[in-house]
């Protein structure tokens, strides 16, 4: 199955507004999309609540998996996504 | 007439009848399945979230930000198809609501602070699908007719964020804390309030209640006059402190620094913004509390330095990790005490696990030298001049100039001429002092009247404690909540205390006290309170005595 590593960017880490970005991210992509971390179960990256009990800190390397036509497209654009700061961006 | 108190977290005086937000409806016991509960559970959180979406349009920001967030809980498919499985394995439509909001409710308790406070946005969004699945009325705020003071259990975001200024004239809550967002909205919209009013399940519709949102205190039935008197003072409070600006100075000059009192990022921003001259307590035990293995090193300095951020050119004063078995770390559990007060805590762990105190020493050493801060660090619960030392060395060995202990152990205190020599700088805990003083647990609501800080027991230690560190020319601070008394702020600066640290919305009220007075007549009151046979009659003497321009709006 395709899967992704990467480090949490956000320096907030991954709840309040980048958690809501990327599960509205993840919540679009073609396929499920899952995010585990480091020995734990992986959770669908759709899920709020999942990704609020997920507690990723600013640096935690998570791993997201997909299977399917356009999981590798899908897991690049989250992989970007959870590398960035989102907390930095200019609110929309 | 009664007065109940909670955490006062919205300022200015209410008063009106009560009106009880309604409670939610519960799942009828023994619920029979549906065989078209997978459409009725997801039709009811779809109403749910458009019905948030939709106010979330009507709303300004921050109300926006939250009825959006919440909204995305309701479309959350975990707890969807959570509450979908329950009910195909034979549980109710609401039942099985119930039951799937529930789990992820503990979920969320479990991992403390941010998240707990999360779960009542969680419990809103399932009492709202519940009563919908039900086709029972929506729980809530129910329509006003009249001015009145709202009580709740807990007020979800999506009812506070559209509550009706014009007929809300204040909250009261049972549940709830300084960083709920019904705290939060509360101040945005301007409507006194006071949570954590353990008393407030017993305030019946239509009684007649006053909430004093500074003090955070509810009084029940009170008589007109009292009504008056508060608004008056009220009144006069704004217009005295409306002047008030600026670092803290008695009124012959003497500095007695006004600092905050911090617990995490978002109150250093707070913090930040406020008229401070720093923070006098930054407690670091969220980064290491809700941590399944010991923050790294990087981990722990790219938070301090987001902390030291807002106060470039202000000093930030750190408390190094204080957890014992009453908070225990899953990382660093020296297992159950029978007594965790007295136990293994504060720097007596880290003497066990010199590691994670070390790390945390470079982590803060890393952040200060990137940020402008001025940071000084010490070290909670020690009790001599041995143990002072161990930590200076090893504070000053990672690279920190400012190094200092926590005066909380009474042994200190008396031996501070000792203990001051050790270090730069001291800092009374005054809460725990006074536990330790009396030998009163401070989790025993009876022993409360120990606990007083105006025990003169008390204030001879902390007596002790500042002439120590003046014999050193050391200065000595107080971080516990006697700080923010206006009227104890007189007495500790009396006593020789050089900076004090509290929430910051007590400092205008401190700072307006201290620049009525002289450091002699400070020095003065100190001495009425501890010549005074009990707490009361050392607060009364020092009132009585106080600028009268101060007991006007006490």
């Amino acid at each position: 199955m395709p899967t992704r590593t990467v480090a949490i960017g956000s320096t907030v880490g991954l709840h309040a507004r980048p958690a809501a970005i990327f599960v509205k991210a993840a919540g679009e992509a073609p396929v499920p999309v899952t995010i585990a971390k480091a020995g734990g179960s992986p959770v669908p990256a759709n899920s709020m609540i999942a990704i609020m009990a997920l507690g990723a800190k600013h640096g935690d390397e998570v791993t997201l998996a997909a299977e399917g036509d356009g999981a590798e497209g899908a897991l690049d654009e989250l992989a970007t996504l959870l590398a960035t700061d989102l907390d930095a961006e200019p609110a929309s | 007439m009664t007065v109940v108190h909670g955490i006062g977290v919205s300022a200015g005086i209410a008063f009106g009848p009560v009106v009880r937000v309604g409670a939610a409806v519960r799942p009828p016991d023994d619920e029979a399945p549906a065989a078209d509960a997978e459409e009725r559970i997801r039709t009811a959180f779809d109403a749910v979230a458009d019905d948030l979406d939709a106010r979330a349009a009507r709303a300004g920001d921050p109300a926006a930000a939250i009825l959006s967030a919440t909204a995305m809980l309701a479309r959350d498919p975990s707890l969807i198809d959570g509450a979908i499985a329950r009910a195909a394995s034979g549980a109710g439509p609401a039942t099985a609501i119930d039951g799937a909001t529930r789990e992820f409710m503990d979920q969320f308790a479990a991992l403390g602070g941010y998240f707990a406070e999360r779960a009542a946005d969680l419990r809103d969004v399932g009492d709202r699908a519940i009563a919908l699945v039900l086709g029972a009325p929506l729980p809530g705020v129910p329509p006003l007719t009249q001015e009145c003071i709202l009580v709740a259990h807990d007020l979800a975001p999506a009812e506070t964020a559209t509550l009706d200024r014009a007929q809300v004239l204040g909250i009261v809550t049972e549940a709830g804390g300084r960083t709920s967002h019904t705290a939060i909205l509360a101040a945005q919209m301007a409507i006194p309030a006071v949570v954590k009013v353990a008393e407030a399940a017993d305030l019946a519709d239509g009684a007649m209640v006053m909430i004093d949102g500074e003090a955070g205190a509810v009084h029940l039935d009170p008589t007109t006059d009292t009504v008056d008197e508060h608004r008056a003072r009220g009144e006069r409070r704004v217009a005295a402190l409306a002047g008030s600006s600026g670092p803290g100075r008695t009124l012959d000059g003497k500095q007695v620094r006004l600092l905050a009192n911090i617990g995490g990022i978002e109150d250093a921003k707070a913090a930040g913004d406020a008229d401070v001259e720093g923070v006098g307590l930054f407690r670091t035990e969220f980064v290491f509390l809700s941590a399944a293995t010991a923050p790294t090193v990087d981990e722990q300095a790219e938070i301090y330095r987001q902390v030291f951020a807002p106060f470039e050119g202000r000093r930030v004063v750190v408390r190094t990790l204080d957890a014992g078995a009453d908070k225990p770390l899953a990382f660093a559990d020296l297992g159950a005490e029978e007594n965790p007060a007295l136990g293994r805590r504060g720097l007596r762990l880290s003497a066990e696990r010199p590691d994670l105190l070390d790390a945390q020493l470079e982590a803060l050493s890393i952040a200060a030298s990137g940020t402008g801060a001025d940071v000084w660090v010490m070290a909670p619960m020690v009790a001599d001049a041995q143990e002072a030392a161990w930590f200076a060395r090893r504070a000053r060995e990672n690279g920190l100039s400012k190094v200092g202990v926590m005066i909380e152990v009474p042994a200190a205190a008396l031996r501070a001429e000792h203990v001051m020599a050790e270090v730069d700088f001291g800092s009374l805990g005054t809460n725990d002092l006074a536990q330790y003083t009396m030998a009163a647990d401070r989790m025993q609501g009876e022993l409360s009247e120990l606990l007083d800080p105006w025990q003169p027991a008390v204030l001879d230690v902390v007596a002790h404690a500042a002439t120590g560190a003046m014999r050193n020319g050391r200065p000595m601070g107080v971080c516990g909540e006697s700080a923010g008394d206006p009227l104890m702020a007189l007495v500790l600066a009396g006593l020789g205390i050089t900076g004090l640290s509290m929430a910051p919305s007590r400092v205008a009220m401190v700072r307006f006290a201290l620049s009525l007075h002289t450091f002699a007549e400070c020095a003065r009151l100190a001495h009425l309170a501890r010549s005074a046979r009990t707490p009361a009659e050392a607060r009364e003497a020092v009132l009585a005595e106080c600028a009268p321009q101060l007991a006007a709006i006490l």
